[in-house]
């Protein structure tokens, strides 16, 4: 139905005059009275197939446009915009990775899929099979600083920019492409973050800030409110997951098919494949197809979230290995062990597993207190894993040591979870100085070459493995200096716990020198002391975790209680144990809010209409218990310290744990999130549970 | 001969074999014998995959080393949040 609107929209008169072009089309003749307090404009528009002209007369002081929309019906359930007939976002979107190309528009960008032997023969061998249908709705990140940049272009045409931001040097990109601009002309400098969780991975207001800021000679700052943040910037999809599992009797999973309908926003990007990817990945299954839709809906563009996509299948597939446990009456822990991705299983989506610690977090949890503590009615204790790959990427880091011997070091990853006091740790440990000694700082990018963002869980991993190879360099320079010091050759020196050591005969004539030593001298022996690791960080180990919950439903409110809860996480090495720890908590209470209360809620005229976060409900301290934590260490034999990056893993089993904490508690299978206290309350009503 | 396999969608640009045998040192050697066997792949192969060799996967590294027995799976490249 095409609805006519009129909106008076108030434009500066100068603004009007100066433009060639409006929304409409706006003629520019400017045609003044004699004191020049009046201007007429004339707008042309199509009204019906017919060039409409009309001249509106604006009073300085007193303006206004009336424009009519024309309201185009809209489609935002992915389901729906999957069907035939549904409102069409773009003609010439044609689904991709089907056979034949299609020949008519869709909202399906594209099709996926990953197939692991015979599915069909998998069904066929099952004793028991479930199959089950699941939604989730979109969520946002909920960083609690908004998007903010301000930026400042001088006369040269340079711009520096202050960001927000989670890769600098990707806002530095973007900015000196959008705007025709040299890279090296533009500097960007990552401000202290409030929060990112893969939505600063974009940008919105850099470029314009940088544009006005040129335009206006002055500088400029943007800083979007949190309803902006809401409806403007990138959350993550809401989904329709159909899963349908098969195992033999003994519990031996033989089967697994999904099929995943993502929502990719106004634009063609969904995760859904990671989704399709992670969906199985925590089980050895023989047979398993995953199919994975991309599909355009009208909300904004959604943005990576923390794992991208993988919460969602998992959530899903975690829910129906809980179902085949209860039904075979196999404890669910017991099940997962036995079908456990373990060293050499090989993933649906192709190659084997190395060394991983899926069965050392389930044994983890097993033992713990937790698992055995006995609970009440209402009370439901759920268990699920997890997965992400990890990855790692180009990094560069630089070491100075400064003239009285402390460490300063810069990296190019914005630090979003501890990753300064974790470099620094390494940076100490590999230069034998003490910890206090070493100053890490993040560097803009006009200090450094380029560092890819901080996502993907990698910059902990990359940027140790740039820290050793910077330090490698000093070790072999100061080695150098020593053999010119003392006339040695290369075997009779070694750099060992902080100092260049003479050995054999030559340490009796010679002592070791510290770095410091080394620092006090350093122009007389060759110049600044100093290293620099540039790297394309290979080798990421993929992060398994399990975590366990305990909860409480009040039957008369629907209300639920997060009573207890432990995350057992494989870091392969936690360089900072504190910090890796913060990293599971956080993934957790962010996996707590997507199963038990965000979403985004939708008027019928297709508005958001919880664009705060007064009515879009996450987490505060105050709703959760203390999150305890298990870190478990299996080292990824490609890193030097054994590290795997943590940061994503932790918020993929949560919700697959919490529906099936929800299921012990109520006997009720929620299939769809948030599981919030209307939908739980009605659940128990039509069951007639509510007055139990 | 490496055994290289292709996951995904990516098969349908090559009429629909998804796995091959091929002789190749190196990740970039690899791109250039799929590139010329198959033009179609060749943009993808430039952005967007990631490269699984003998289970370790690799992304954007062209010298990487593949053996003569080396297991190989072009997957689209992986990011995160």
């Amino acid at each position: 139905m095409l609805v006519q609107r009129q909106q008076r929209l108030p434009v500066a008169v100068n603004q009007l005059a100066s433009d060639s072009r409006g929304v409409l089309g706006v003629q520019n003749r400017d045609r003044r009275n004699r004191d020049g307090r009046e201007l007429a404009v004339p707008l042309t528009w199509s009204e019906g197939g017919v060039t409409v002209t009309k001249t509106y007369t604006f009073r300085r002081g007193d303006y206004a446009i009336d424009v009519k929309y024309e309201v185009l019906p809209h489609v935002i359930d992915v389901v729906e915009a999957m069907q035939p007939g549904a409102p069409l976002l773009h003609d010439d979107l044609f689904t991709v990775g089907v056979e034949p190309k299609p020949e008519k528009a869709s909202n399906i960008a594209k099709r996926i899929e990953i197939v692991l032997g015979d599915i069909e023969a998998g069904f066929a061998k099952a004793d028991i099979i479930v199959e089950r249908e699941f939604n989730t709705a979109p969520v946002h990140q909920g960083y609690i600083e908004p998007h903010a940049t301000l930026a400042s272009v001088s006369e040269d045409g340079s711009a520096e920019v202050w960001s927000s931001t989670q890769g600098h040097f990707i806002v530095r990109a973007h900015c000196a492409r959008l705007l025709g601009m040299d890279i090296g002309k533009v500097r960007v400098t990552a401000s202290e973050i409030g929060g990112g969780f893969g939505g600063k991975t974009v940008v919105y207001l850099e470029p314009l800030a940088v544009a006005l800021s040129k335009k206006a000679k002055r500088p400029v700052k943007m800083v979007m409110s949190r309803e902006d943040v809401f409806k403007s910037s990138g959350p993550t999809s809401g989904a329709n997951i159909k899963v349908k599992m098969g195992a033999t009797k003994d519990g031996k999973f033989v089967a697994g098919f999904a099929e995943l309908k993502y929502q990719a926003g106004a634009f063609p990007g969904s995760p859904v494949q990671p989704g399709v990817m992670c969906a199985y990945a925590p089980y050895d299954i023989e047979n398993v197809k995953v199919i994975g839709y991309d599909v355009v809906s009208n909300r904004p563009k959604v943005a990576a979230y923390r794992a991208p996509g993988a919460p969602i299948s998992e959530f899903a597939v975690e829910s129906v290995v809980d179902e085949i446990a209860k039904k075979l009456e196999i404890d669910p822990v017991e099940l997962r062990l036995q079908n456990a991705a373990r060293e050499g299983t090989k993933a649906a989506y192709g190659p084997k597993f190395g060394p991983i610690g899926l069965e050392e977090t389930l044994n983890s949890i097993k033992k713990t207190e937790h698992w055995n503590t006995p609970l009440r009615k209402w009370q439901g204790r759920g268990v699920a894993s997890g997965f992400w790959f990890n990855i790692g990427g180009e990094t560069c880091v630089s070491l100075t040591v400064n003239e009285d011997g402390t460490v300063s070091l810069m990296a190019g990853t914005p630090d979003i979870g501890g990753l300064r006091a974790s470099l620094a740790a390494v940076a100490a440990d590999e230069l034998g100085v003490e910890y206090e000694k070493v100053r890490p700082i993040i560097g803009d990018t006009g200090s450094l070459g380029f560092n890819f963002l901080t996502g993907g869980s990698r910059s902990a991993f990359s940027g140790s493995m740039a820290i050793v190879e910077a330090a490698k360099q000093i070790k072999a320079d100061l080695t150098a200096r020593a053999c010119k010091l003392w006339e040695a050759k290369p075997d009779q020196v070694e750099f060992k716990d902080g100092a260049v050591r003479p050995l054999g005969a030559l340490a009796e004539k010679v002592k070791p020198m510290t770095i410091a030593d080394f620092a006090k001298t350093a122009g007389k022996t060759g110049g600044p002391i100093g290293g620099v690791g540039r790297i394309n960080a290979q080798g990421a180990g993929p992060s398994f975790g399990t975590h366990l919950v305990d909860l409480e439903v009040d039957p008369e409110t629907g209300r639920t209680t997060i009573l207890r809860y432990t995350v057992a996480q494989d870091a392969g090495r936690a360089l900072h144990p504190a910090y890796v720890e913060g990293q599971y908590q956080g993934g957790a209470v962010q996996g707590i809010g997507w199963a038990l209360n965000e979403e985004y809620i939708y008027g019928d005229d297709g508005k958001l209409q919880n664009a705060g976060f007064l009515d879009y409900r996450m987490p505060v301290a105050s709703d959760v218990p203390m999150i305890d934590t298990i870190l478990v260490e299996v080292g990824n034999p490609k890193h030097p310290y054994g590290v795997r990056g943590v940061g994503e893993t932790p918020i993929v089993p949560p919700l697959g744990a919490i529906a099936n904490a929800m299921e012990a508690a109520t006997g009720i299978r929620f299939t769809e999130l948030p599981m919030s206290p209307p939908k739980v309350l009605k659940a128990l009503r039509d069951k007639g549970l509510d007055k139990a | 001969m490496a055994r290289v396999v292709l996951i995904g969608n990516l098969a349908q640009l090559t009429g629909g074999v998804a796995e091959f045998q091929i002789s190749a040192t190196s990740v970039k050697h690899l791109f250039q014998q799929l590139a010329e066997a198959h033009p179609a792949l060749a943009p993808h192969l430039e952005e967007g995959v990631a490269v699984a060799i003998d289970g370790q996967i690799y992304q954007d590294s062209l010298f990487e080393p593949i053996k003569p027995d080396s297991e190989v799976f072009i997957l689209p490249q992986i990011a995160g949040g």
